[in-house]
């Protein structure tokens, strides 16, 4: 048995030692993967996959260092944010002196440092701002984010990279979220497996509240302070626009909400409460990090290297609940045939480049499946020709007689959305391919 | 890695559709989801869509022209934008006019349940075309955003009906001034 502090390493930096249990795992075949290979070739070209985390803040911290200490030796890192001084209680990777810094080139920086041969690329920008070309390079995604929109987002550009020519472009998503006590892991083969967007109806909309109450009976501190944020500050536009970070902005809300809250008796209304309702913040707690994020690289780990099933095809979503207890399940989502994302892929519609809008549609009424009569017709961020409502008819008649390509600027792979009134409850969506 | 590709290439061959060649540009669910509501819209004889950018269906204005209750003979233009998240979220709804209405604010607010807190994605722009009719029809002085107005309502309807009027014919009420909104129907 090799000893477990051998190699002489004092505290295990760089040490052998420090891989001796996960070296168990990599190095012996088990009841789960007997089938797996544990060859050093197959190890050593484990040591090449690349694995993209996206946010660098609660979870993204612990998915940083878990990765790093599981084993995965290149690592990337997105992350738009600087740090801020109320991050530094969970975010366990910042210090005071690196407030106003960005987390990624941080968080990079520290576990790089902490864990010898790990390599930590930070982007400190916006997923959006890369495309389908950088994302192809990863292996694996995993999401620590706090934010619904760039879940979506990122979920849409994945499904969408999946290519039949190419089996490398279908990249497995891994997505923790956190809120309070509560968390989730889930695993998302993309086009496979349900998607985000399958599963976009479990989150509960923010709690609205009715604007005639803002504006007219306000009972709780929120209602003054939404009040600010939503009729005052239009009225009055103190600055050109709202920035919720900045704290001259917060603290003219907080003024207003104040002096609304004291005309009708209401206490309560704070500064922070004041940025907690316009943020719409939910108290972080770092355990709650610690443990989906451990859940989330536990994952990556299994799909990197067959270790044992990972979560995806039977039952791809833990939850947990650690507010009563302890308390975990785990279950099997099921994937939406009309999902926007991954549901109802476009099917190729061959056409003839030459054909005008009108004879495209003509064929529309033909087609043994379809059959439209009335069809109204898009691309993306083009209007091609709408029969409803009359004003857009009108504007869009004249694109009737135009040609495909050169009249209208179609291309292959061009998608395009078909509706007819006749039908409400149907959405065709093909991708032009030319004859 | 698992043996995903393989999965993948079953499900695929067990749908039978091959994906096209070529840069994929998707339409996005926002959007596709506003073409089928677009389709699905009843006007009737009062009311009138405009696109400013037809290619951009996520936003166009809406021209309501009351033929009946006290806003008859006006003509109110609402704004209504879409989002990406659109049915998730509302639409934005906003009177381009400045009006004397309990339940529409000078700026062009507008309380209707239905754009709040009561938005459901099964909703779709009809029912929000509806409910700005029936704001027409009956202004509702319980749920105020326009405080004066409200209690105007409330105290006198004939007051509220002069008021009315007054304010669409351009006219000012406590200090306020109207656009005016009358229509000559005959041109």
């Amino acid at each position: 048995m090799a000893a477990i502090s051998g190699g002489g390493g004092g505290g295990g930096t760089g040490a052998a030692s420090r891989w001796h249990y996960l070296d168990q795992i990599r190095r012996n075949p088990g009841p789960f993967n007997e089938d797996s290979d544990v060859s050093d070739e197959a190890l050593a070209a484990w040591d090449k996959a690349k694995v993209l985390v996206i946010g660098a803040g609660g979870l993204g911290c612990e998915i940083l260092k878990n990765l790093a200490l599981s084993g995965f030796k290149d690592i990337h890192v997105i992350d738009m944010d600087t740090i801020d001084i109320s991050n530094l209680n969970r975010q366990f990777l910042f210090r005071k002196d690196d407030v106003g810094k960005f987390k990624a080139e941080v968080a990079a920086a520290f576990v790089e440092k902490r864990v010898n041969g790990v390599k930590i690329t930070p982007h400190n920008c916006r997923i959006q701002e890369f495309d389908e070309d950088f994302y192809m390079q990863f292996q694996i995604v995993v999401c620590g984010l706090d934010s619904i929109d760039a879940r979506r987002w990122i979920n849409a550009t994945l499904v969408n990279m999946v290519d039949m020519e190419n089996q490398d472009s279908l990249k497995p998503l891994i997505d923790g979220g956190t809120e309070g006590f509560k968390g989730q892991t889930r695993v998302i083969f993309p086009t496979i497996t349900p998607c985000i967007e399958c599963q976009l109806d479990l989150y509960t909309p923010r709690a609205a509240v009715p604007l005639c109450t803002l504006a007219t009976i306000p009972r709780q501190p929120e209602h003054c302070i939404e009040w600010a944020h939503i009729i005052a500050w239009d009225q009055e536009k103190p600055f050109p626009s709202l920035d919720k970070d900045d704290p001259e902005h917060i603290t003219w809300l907080y003024q207003k909400a104040s002096a609304r809250a004291q005309e009708f008796g209401i206490a309560g209304v704070t500064y922070s409460l004041t940025q907690g309702v316009v943020k719409n913040i939910i108290p972080a707690i770092a355990s709650t990090n610690a443990i989906i994020a451990a859940s989330c690289c536990n994952e990556a780990l299994k799909i990197a290297t067959n270790a044992a099933p990972a979560l995806g095809f039977e039952e791809s979503y833990m939850m947990y609940s650690g507010d009563d207890s302890i308390y975990t399940s785990t279950f099997r989502y099921d994937k939406k045939d009309d999902c926007a994302v991954c549901g109802n892929l476009a099917k190729p519609l061959a056409v003839d480049p030459a054909w005008t809008l009108q004879e495209l549609l003509d064929s529309f009424a033909v087609k043994p499946d379809l059959q439209l009569k009335k069809p109204s017709i898009r691309a993306e961020g083009k209007t091609l020709y709408m029969q409803f409502p009359p004003g857009i008819e009108e504007q869009t008649r004249p694109n009737l007689d135009k040609t495909l390509k050169d009249g209208l600027g179609l291309e292959p792979g061009f998608e395009i959305a078909v509706t007819d009134p006749s039908f409400p409850a149907l959405t065709f969506q093909f991708i032009l391919k030319f004859a | 890695m698992l043996k995903i590709w393989s999965m993948k290439k079953e499900q695929q061959k067990a749908e039978n559709a091959d994906g096209a060649g070529g840069k994929k540009k998707k339409v996005t669910a926002a959007q596709l989801r506003v073409q089928k509501d677009l389709s699905e819209l009843s006007l009737g004889t009062t009311m009138k869509t405009e696109f400013p950018d037809p290619d951009d269906i996520l936003n166009f204005i809406l021209e309501i022209k009351p033929d009946e209750g006290v806003y008859h003979g006006g003509r109110f233009t609402f704004t209504f934008n879409m989002n990406q998240n659109y049915p998730h979220e509302p639409p934005k709804v906003r009177c381009q006019q400045k009006i004397y209405h309990p339940n529409i604010d000078l700026e062009g607010k507008v309380c209707l349940n239905i754009l709040r807190e009561d938005w459901k994605p099964v909703l779709n722009l009809n029912a929000v075309i509806v409910g700005l009719q029936f704001l027409f029809l009956e202004p509702n002085a319980s749920d105020p955003l326009n405080q004066e107005a409200a209690d105007d309502l409330r105290s006198s309807r004939d007051s509220f009906r002069r008021n009315v009027r007054t304010s669409m014919a351009g006219g000012s009420i406590r200090g306020t001034t109207y656009e005016r909104v009358v229509f000559n129907n005959k041109t």
